[in-house]
């Protein structure tokens, strides 16, 4: 085995691991904290796919933003409204229910998985993918942009005008 | 991206070599928080008009190997009511935030361990993971004083991530590019050249000159609000907060939030040495230029900032909550916004 390989079945292995720590877990702040192994683990699988860009955004974005403010609605509603935020279980009827529909779920991905002639192509590996993200954001995805980004001012200005209210 | 890289031009791309790569900037970091703790143990005497540490060795020297003795031996405590293997956890996310950054810090034209095109993004990136770990921290000590720093930690980092990115952006859109290394490639030559003085380009640059040192002014002052230190330490107040979130800490693990706050420190100021001041260029064209003397000069900027930093520490008074984030949404990012304008403007004309 080379480094990628043993590389890939870390990572692999990281996501699997805390992936299943923030379903199983019975508290909801272990939850939240394995997602930061998770989301690092898929990052250092994009690193291994060469898309380096995109491994450094999964930082950015799912860590650096969204885990963040995960974290900090689970401590502040458990700590100043009393409400428990809690994962709670289920009942045996749901439990065998989800049991099933998962298990069918993933028979027929792996049977889908094995019987598709994937197409595989050798790809040169890519000096630098930023330069043609950008290239392509705002050239051919130009609408879809900007189009975000409209979304994301709307969504500022309502956050501001809800928090002003007193 | 041609990787240059002494240790693997030595040895060759095999195991031993990445371990050697890895490890470097870590003894790095250990010998340097030993020089910055003797730094702010002096220069605080030093503003104070005192002598400071004078007895342990000559002139007090060893003082900072008593600081870390006197730590590992203390004793570790864990509060009984606290959350324990987030608690335990907590340091060591802290220290890999910080010390995941140096993976793409250029040393020297021959040293940086990772030279990646995404380099300043990387920096970014990476330090989002400390702000988690100091919620871990914060959160799992339950200790109010410890949640409430936190909070204001990360409140404080996600504010002041905005001007800083604002001003690496702006530099980004001068340079074209977000590798270090070929930032560093770009301000070669005489010191003119540096980006804090409009980067490489005949005299028509003139104009750009003050933007680009005010986009430095607003780095360096978010980088003091990242990083914690005065005047932007309120997450770890001492008359309000005992100390912020490490209040529950002892022992070794609060020697990792020391280590990881002065890791800190160092990144930000090689980040500001790297885009502002030319890296590891010799400020005078090929005088004392090359591979050694570029390590050299690197390090030697960056002590510079981080001098300053422990300068500012001494001097100045602390802001308050609101003060603070006046300062950063209503000054800085607006005159951050306008120095990017600017650059752009002039990138365009250029």
């Amino acid at each position: 085995m080379d480094l990628v390989t043993i590389a890939f079945y870390f990572f692999g292995a990281l996501t699997i691991i805390f992936g299943a720590v923030v379903v199983f877990s019975k508290n909801i702040m272990y939850s939240a904290f394995s997602l930061l192994f998770t989301f690092f683990g898929i990052a250092g699988l994009y690193v291994l796919l060469n898309a380096d860009f995109l491994a450094i955004t999964q930082i950015m974005i799912y860590i650096g933003g969204i885990l963040v403010l995960i974290i900090f609605g689970v401590m502040l509603t458990t700590r100043i409204t009393g409400v428990d935020v809690k994962s709670g279980t289920m009942g045996k009827f749901q439990l065998a229910t989800t049991g099933i529909l998962t298990t069918v779920i993933a028979i027929t991905l792996l049977i889908v998985f094995s019987s598709t002639k994937w197409y595989l192509k050798e790809v040169p590996a890519v000096e630098s993918t930023v330069n043609d993200i950008g290239n392509k954001l705002l050239t051919n995805y130009l609408l879809a942009f900007e189009a975000a980004s409209m979304l994301l001012l709307i969504a500022i200005v309502g956050a501001a005008f809800i928090a002003r209210k007193k | 991206m041609e990787n240059v890289n002494f240790i693997y031009d030595l040895l060759g791309k095999n195991f031993i070599a990445i371990i050697l790569v890895i490890s470097l900037p870590l003894m790095f970091v250990l010998v340097y928080a030993l020089a910055a703790i003797l730094a702010e143990l002096k220069v605080s005497a030093w503003i104070q008009e005192r002598l400071g540490p004078m007895r342990t060795g000559p002139w007090g020297i060893l003082q900072p190997i008593a600081e870390v003795v006197k730590l590992i031996q203390k004793e570790d405590i864990t509060p009984d009511k606290a959350n324990k293997p987030l608690y335990n956890l907590a340091p060591f996310i802290i220290f890999t935030g910080a010390y995941a950054a140096f993976a793409v810090i250029p040393f020297s034209e021959y040293f940086v361990p990772a030279g990646i095109n995404l380099g300043l993004f990387y920096v970014f990136a990476v330090g989002s993971i400390s702000a988690i770990g100091l919620v871990m921290g914060g959160w799992a000590s339950n200790n109010k004083y410890s949640l409430m720093g936190a909070m204001r930690s990360v409140a404080q980092l996600i504010s002041y991530e905005i001007p800083a990115a604002m001003a690496i952006l702006s530099i980004v859109v001068l340079a074209s590019t977000m590798n270090m290394q070929e930032i560093n490639k770009l301000q070669s030559g005489w010191f003119w050249n540096w980006f804090i003085f409009g980067g490489p380009g005949s005299i028509t640059k003139i104009w750009v000159i003050p933007f680009t040192i005010g986009l430095s002014l607003i780095y360096f002052i978010s980088s003091l609000a990242e990083t914690n230190r005065v005047p932007f330490d309120i997450p770890e107040g001492e008359s309000e907060l005992v100390a912020g979130f490490h209040t529950e800490y002892s022992g070794m693990k609060f020697a990792m939030f020391f280590f990881a706050e002065y890791a800190n420190m160092f990144i930000v100021a090689a980040i500001l040495a790297t885009i502002f001041l030319g890296g590891w260029n010799s400020p005078f064209d090929t005088f004392m230029q090359g591979p050694i003397w570029g390590a050299f000069w690197f390090i030697s900027k960056a002590f510079s900032v981080v001098f300053v930093q422990i300068w500012l520490r001494w001097t100045l008074p602390r802001f308050r909550v609101d003060q603070l984030m006046y300062v950063g949404w209503k000054v800085l990012l607006p005159i951050s916004f306008v120095c990017f304008l600017a650059v752009s403007l002039f990138v365009m004309l250029k």
